[in-house]
Formats: structure tokens, C-alpha cells, sequence
């Protein structure tokens, strides 16, 4: 707990209102929690001087917050227009084939969370899954088995993604 | 194992990345020339480098293609000032700012210092899509290079000015793109685009005068100090100077990034320089700068890749997304998955777009399920016209614009859907998957 109200205090040092410190500090608190659960908006909120409420809002906004747990391993399809022209939609069913849920979901192990998300940006190097935050691309249906192997035997990352 | 992009070679004309490969080090970049049009830029006062921009007649390489140079004249002069980048990209179908950073994140840097003296802004924001980790990684690692180096965070070559870069992570939002969307999630608010005025230029960043620019505009700005305004003017057509990152993708041989003069025409990015499509396969249609723009025709491939090309044309060039859509497209689909998008993006704030952007994805839902009738595609023409130009910010155009385009395109095949009572294209057509036939039963109300 201090060492996130201190890693929140240096963000808080980068801008003139300590309120910028807003998306820092919650994508500070869901990698302490791995989730955004309610205590995570009274650290924040304490931190910040903003009321739990407020944090709660800002985080609602954005699709990369979860409010819910989440498994081991986050794995997210890009289904928007450029993927889904070269085949994300059957990537995203082989996903769930696989992991035995449908999107969004998180496998009964709870080892992945599966999601489907819009336009992430690699257009052109379609189809694009992201995992834990890091982009593969050119993903095809055939690299998902050996993918979801190596998550499940992996312990979820603790640390910064970046 | 999936790869990484792979990027293309770069033609002769190039400005911008004119090298294959990447740049990301400090001392590479200034081994050829980096940094050296900061030392110009800062022997020149604040009039001669917006009079240099102006000269330049770049024009924003955000999507609205703005005069950069005006818009930097329009900053108010109240201190303390703001720059913020916005590299929120997120229009369906656009990389390059992407493209930009991993290849030539110290560009980006360069071109927010000699903004930052040109405004003697107290500091820059980049504000960055949250999905974009390893480039806001790359862009922390340049500006730790250039801190290191006496860039930032001390006075600058020798001038009693201290510039100040802070990379900010948005945490996935599309609105946040549109620049009083990004100003509220910056200063800590949800992402709620507002009503201008005030424009940024008065109250913006922390409520202070800010300037906001894309990160191609700021990344061109090197450019144009080294090379000088008048010359980058030579470049391009006279209205629309110099190059662009075009980011080319669907069902094309080669997708990727390509830096383009805008004298060029789509069918230079689309066939010569992006393969064509594959074997085999031939052109529908093609979304020229982003899917919320209107698609142009198989005719129309000799359209410019101009701002003012495009707007004759009856679209728009956007951000330079491209994307190409082969024969076996539906259209219906596209437009759905389109209007899925904006419906999933809208902030709520304002009713034409929450509700509108819903019926449009509810009504083309059942035109894919073969539910729909022919007065519901005139209803989905009305629902566009009621949308555009009636909401606070363009989401809603951004959703309007290609829908229409869509049925007034291709109007026979929304209307075959309807004759047979279910979507024409056989199983394995694109986004088959998407919308499965076992799906399209009766559906209730979307839920965002």
C-alpha cells in the first residue's frame, strides 16, 4: 500500500493539478491490484484528494480498467474493420473454442480472460491479439494452442508491462 | 510465432522516415542530422518559426488538416502555456503515428522541443493511447536520452529556457482522440469532449492556454525548420505541401506504412506501392482516411491522396487510413461492424450520437439477419441525416458519414438482403464469423 501511494506521489509530481495524476494512478492501482476493485479507489482517491466516486467514474470511462477480477492472463482480439477483413473473426472463435468461454470471459481454470476489443492500432499487421499489453501480430488460428500452453504454464505478470 | 511489422523501404521522396529500419537511439539520430534543426530552430524567435510554419502550409496530420502554422498563431498569450500531443491514435485503420515512434521516436522529441521553445511552453503532454505500452516505453527512453543530453530539463542550448516532456497514458477510449475529449481525461475528468468555446487555445491542459498537435505535424516540424517552409511548400500540391504517412490495410498485397508526397494518387499507394490485391481478387471499394469517412469507388483510383483531391471526390482524406475491401465484402456487415464501433465509443454525453449511433447499429442488425425491410434502410438514411451535424462533437458524423456512403453505394445489396430474407455472401466470406447465421434470430437491445 505505500509503495503504490508513493509510486502515485511521483506521477503527481509530473503535472501542475494533482487531478492529471488521475490515469497514472489508476493504471498504477490495477497493476498493484491486478483489478480495480473498491479499495483501489479509496487508495487512489486518498492519494489524489478525490473522492472514491470521482475515481470510479474516470476509471468506467475507459474499456483498459477492469472493474471485475480478471484471470492470470488477459488476452485481447482486435475484431475492428482492418483485422476482422483478414480473418479475426475466426481467430476469435478458435479463442473460445479453446478456452471454452465466450467473449468477454475468463476460462474456468482461471488462467485467461478473454476479450474482444476495437481497433488496436496494427492495422496492417493484421490479425492482432494483444496479450498482457504486448502486441502479436499476423496472429492466425493455429498459433492460439500453442499460446494458451505457454499462459497457462506462466504465472501472471506482476510487474510494469511496459 | 506471429512477427513484428515488417517495414517497408522507403521511397526516394521520403521526409519523414527516410531510412528502413529504426532510429530509436539518441546518438544515431544526431549522426545524421537530428537535433540540428532545434539549434536552428532556437536561434530564431517565436514569429520566425510560426512565419516558418505558416510558409510551410503544412497542414494538420490529425484528420482535419488545419493549417499547423495558423493554429500555433492562435495561442493565447497568458502563461503559464501548454503543448500537448495527441497520440491517442485510434481511427479504425490508422498506424503511423505507431510507426513514427518505433522507428523514429527522437523525431517526435525533437519537433516538441522546437515546439515548446516556439511557445515557451511550461510543458509538453503526450498524451498516448493506453494500449500502446512499448511505444510509450520507446518515448520514455528517448526523452530520458535527451534529458540525459541537456534537452529537457535544463536550459536549453544555452538559452535560459527549461523544456519539460511528460508522456501521459489514456487507458482505452476513441473520443479521447478529439482534442477537448483528450484536454478532459488529461485534466483528470472522464473523457467528455466539450462545448467550444472556449477553444484549448484559451482553456485547455489544467485549464491554461494550450496548443494540441498530432504527432506526425510535431514529428514534421524537424523537417521543415532544416529544410525551410517555402521549400517543404515545393513538395506536394499547393494546397495540400509536403508528405504523409499513409497506412494501407485490408485486402491489399502489401499493408503497411507508407510516406507519400500528396501529389500522389491512391492508385500509386494501392497498386504500385501496395501490390494491389491479392491474386485473384478485385476491388469493391476503398475507405481513403478512415472508416469514418465515405468510400470511394474502383473508379476513383486516380483521386489524389490532396485533402482538397478527396473532398472533390466526395470523401475525405482523414488520417490516412486506407483500407481496401475486395468483391467478397459485405457491405452490410462492414457498415455494421462500422457502426458497432462508433455506438461502442460514444461518450453518452449527447443524445443524437448515444441514441442515434444505437439505432444504426440495431436497424443494419437486422438488415444482416434478414429481418430488415426496405423502409428501414430509407429509416437508416434519415437516422444518418438527423446525427451529422447535430451532435457536440463529429462521433456521430463518424458514424453517419460511412453508413450512408454504404447504402448510396451499394443500396442493391442491402436491398438483396432483404428480397431473400438473409445475408447473400456464402460461409466464408469476411467477418462470416462475426455474424454466424445461428445468430441472426431475433436479437434483443444491444448492451454496450
Amino acid at each position: 500500500m505505500a509503495e503504490l501511494y508513493e509510486a502515485i506521489q511521483r506521477e503527481i509530481a509530473k503535472y501542475p493539478d494533482r487531478r492529471g495524476a488521475i490515469l497514472p494512478a489508476l493504471h498504477l492501482a490495477q497493476e498493484h491490484y491486478g483489478w480495480l476493485p473498491p479499495e483501489a479507489f479509496e487508495a487512489v482517491g486518498e492519494a489524489l484528494d478525490l473522492s472514491p466516486a470521482h475515481c470510479l467514474s474516470v476509471a468506467s470511462f475507459y474499456d483498459m480498467f477492469f472493474l471485475q477480477p480478471v484471470g492470470d492472463h488477459v488476452v485481447e482480439v482486435c475484431t475492428n474493420l482492418s483485422c476482422a477483413l483478414v480473418g479475426s473473426d475466426r481467430l476469435l472463435r478458435q479463442f473460445e473454442r479453446e478456452l471454452g468461454v465466450h467473449a468477454p470471459g475468463t476460462s474456468e481454470d482461471g488462467k485467461v480472460t478473454l476479450r474482444r476489443v476495437e481497433c488496436l492500432g496494427g492495422c496492417g499487421w493484421g490479425p492482432v491479439v494483444m496479450v498482457d499489453e504486448q502486441y502479436q501480430e499476423h496472429f492466425q488460428p493455429e498459433d492460439v494452442a500453442p499460446l494458451l500452453t505457454e499462459l497457462r504454464s506462466t504465472p501472471r505478470p506482476s510487474e510494469s508491462h511496459a | 510465432m506471429p512477427e513484428g511489422p515488417t517495414f517497408a523501404e522507403p521511397a526516394a521522396t521520403a521526409l519523414l522516415l527516410p531510412f528502413a529500419g529504426s532510429r530509436r537511439e539518441l546518438a544515431e539520430y544526431e549522426t545524421h542530422g537530428g537535433y540540428g534543426s532545434l539549434r536552428k530552430a532556437v536561434g530564431m524567435s517565436s514569429q520566425e518559426l510560426v512565419d516558418e510554419m505558416i510558409a510551410s502550409n503544412l497542414r494538420g496530420r490529425g484528420g482535419a488538416g488545419f493549417p499547423a502554422g495558423r493554429k500555433a498563431s492562435f495561442l493565447a498569450q497568458a502563461e503559464p502555456r501548454y503543448l500537448v500531443i495527441n497520440a491517442d491514435e485510434s481511427e479504425p485503420g490508422t498506424f503511423k503515428d505507431r510507426e513514427i515512434i518505433l522507428r523514429n521516436p527522437h523525431a517526435l522529441i525533437e519537433g516538441v522541443l522546437i515546439y515548446l521553445w516556439m511557445i515557451r511552453g511550461a510543458a509538453a503532454y503526450i498524451y498516448i493511447r493506453g494500449e500502446y505500452a512499448k511505444e510509450a516505453s520507446i518515448l520514455e527512453g528517448a526523452i530520458a536520452q535527451a534529458r540525459e543530453r541537456g534537452y529537457v530539463g535544463a536550459p536549453l542550448l544555452g538559452t535560459d529556457y527549461v523544456p519539460e516532456i511528460v508522456v501521459h497514458r489514456g487507458a482505452g477510449a476513441y473520443i479521447c482522440g478529439e482534442e477537448t475529449a483528450l484536454l478532459s481525461s488529461l485534466n483528470g475528468d472522464r473523457g467528455q469532449p466539450t462545448a467550444k468555446p472556449p477553444f484549448p487555445a484559451v482553456s485547455g491542459a489544467f485549464k491554461r492556454p494550450t496548443l494540441l498537435n498530432n504527432v506526425e505535424t510535431v514529428a514534421t516540424v524537424p523537417t521543415i525548420i532544416g529544410m525551410g517552409g517555402a521549400a517543404y511548400a515545393g513538395v506536394g500540391t499547393e494546397q495540400s505541401t509536403g508528405t504523409k504517412l499513409f497506412s494501407l490495410s485490408g485486402h491489399v498485397q502489401r499493408p503497411g506504412n507508407y510516406e507519400m508526397p500528396l501529389s500522389a494518387t491512391y492508385r500509386d499507394l494501392i497498386e504500385v506501392v501496395g501490390g494491389g490485391l491479392p491474386e485473384g481478387r478485385s476491388l469493391k471499394c476503398f475507405v481513403p482516411g478512415g472508416s469514418s469517412m465515405p468510400v470511394l469507388m474502383p473508379e476513383q483510383l486516380d483521386t489524389g491522396l490532396a485533402f482538397e483531391a478527396v473532398v472533390a471526390a466526395g470523401s475525405m482524406a482523414g488520417s490516412g487510413a486506407v483500407i481496401v475491401i475486395d468483391e467478397r465484402t459485405c457491405m452490410v456487415r462492414f457498415a455494421l461492424r462500422t457502426a458497432e464501433f462508433y455506438m461502442h465509443e460514444s461518450c453518452g454525453k449527447c443524445t443524437p450520437c448515444r441514441e442515434g449511433t444505437r439505432w444504426i447499429v440495431e436497424l443494419l442488425r437486422r438488415m444482416e439477419a434478414g429481418l430488415g425491410s426496405s423502409e428501414e434502410i430509407d429509416l437508416l438514411l434519415n437516422i444518418c441525416d438527423r446525427v451529422e451535424g447535430n451532435c457536440l462533437c463529429v462521433l456521430g458524423d463518424a458514424c453517419a458519414m460511412p453508413v450512408r456512403s454504404h447504402i448510396r453505394n451499394f443500396r442493391a445489396e442491402f436491398e438483396e438482403h432483404v428480397t431473400l430474407g438473409r445475408c447473400p455472401c456464402p460461409d466464408d466470406a469476411p467477418m462470416a464469423e462475426l455474424y454466424p447465421p445461428l445468430l441472426r434470430a431475433p436479437l434483443p437491445m444491444v448492451t454496450v
